[in-house]
C-alpha cells in the first residue's frame, strides 16, 4: 500500500504492507476495511471524498479485484503540469 | 519519443534541436513550457514542491504520448516534468511535438498538456505566507481534458 500527497501526511506514512481478511477481494472492500481503522482513515476515505486509487500502477475502481502482492496506491486528484 | 521525470532544469532549445536534427521529414515543432507563478488563488507563492508516484508517473506519461500518436500523424513527442522544490519563474514542464505540418503539432501539444494535468500522478504543494497548502484539482482542467474525448 502506498499513500501520496495529502493522504500520506494525514495517515503519517508513505507505505505499509497489510494482511487482509480473506473475504476482501476488491478495492471497495479494502477501502471499507481501512475506514474501519477509525480516523484519520474513516475521515479521509469517507464516501464523497475525492480519493483516487491505483492497483499495480493503473487507475482502479471499487470493483477492481485484488490479489496477493498487489501494489495499491491511494492519492488525491492529480495537480501536475 | 520519450518521457522524463527529473529534478534538474531543462533547456527547450536543446530538446527541440535534438528532435529536429533527428528527422529531416519534420516540418513543424510545437512546444509548451509550464512555469511556476508567483501568485495563485490570491496568495503569494514562495515555493512549489512537486511530489510524484515513481513508476506510475512514467507509465501514465508514456500512455498519454501513445494516445497522442494514435490520434495525430506526428513524428515525435517529448514530455519532461520536474519534481522537487521549485520557485516562481522556474520551469515545471516541457512538451514538444514534431510533425510534417503545424496543425497536428499544435493540437497534439495541447492534448498532451490537458491529459497530463488530469491523468499523470503529480501533486503540487505551495508555500505561502499563511503556511503550506496542497493545490486542489481544478474543474477547468477536467473540462479541458474532456473536450478531447
Amino acid at each position: 500500500m502506498l499513500y501520496f500527497a495529502r493522504l500520506r501526511e494525514a495517515f503519517g506514512r508513505e507505505r505499509e504492507r497489510v494482511e487482509l481478511p480473506g473475504e476482501i477481494r476488491d478495492v471497495a472492500g479494502l477501502t471499507a476495511w481501512l475506514r474501519g481503522r477509525g480516523d484519520p482513515w474513516a475521515r479521509e476515505l469517507a464516501s464523497g471524498k475525492p480519493v483516487r486509487i491505483a492497483v499495480n500502477q493503473d487507475m482502479a475502481g471499487g470493483a477492481t479485484p485484488l490479489a496477493d502482492g498487489d501494489e495499491v496506491a491511494f492519492f488525491p486528484p492529480v495537480t501536475g503540469g | 519519443m520519450g518521457v522524463r521525470v527529473q529534478t534538474v532544469d531543462f533547456d527547450p532549445g536543446v530538446e527541440m534541436a535534438a528532435m529536429r536534427l533527428g528527422n529531416p521529414k519534420i516540418g513543424a515543432i510545437a512546444s509548451f513550457v509550464g512555469i511556476v507563478r508567483e501568485l495563485n488563488e490570491g496568495s503569494h507563492v514562495a515555493e512549489l514542491t512537486l511530489e510524484h508516484y515513481p513508476g506510475m508517473t512514467e507509465k501514465a506519461l508514456e500512455k498519454i504520448v501513445a494516445d497522442a500518436r494514435a490520434r495525430w500523424d506526428i513524428y515525435d513527442a517529448l514530455v519532461v516534468h520536474r519534481v522537487g522544490t521549485l520557485k516562481p519563474t522556474d520551469q515545471i514542464v516541457l512538451v514538444v511535438v514534431a510533425s510534417a505540418h503545424r496543425g497536428e503539432a499544435f493540437q497534439a501539444c495541447e492534448f498532451l498538456m490537458d491529459y497530463l494535468k488530469t491523468r499523470a500522478p503529480f501533486w503540487k504543494k505551495e508555500k505561502t505566507p499563511d503556511g503550506t497548502r496542497w493545490v486542489d484539482a481544478c474543474t477547468a482542467d477536467d473540462a479541458a481534458a474532456e473536450r478531447w474525448s
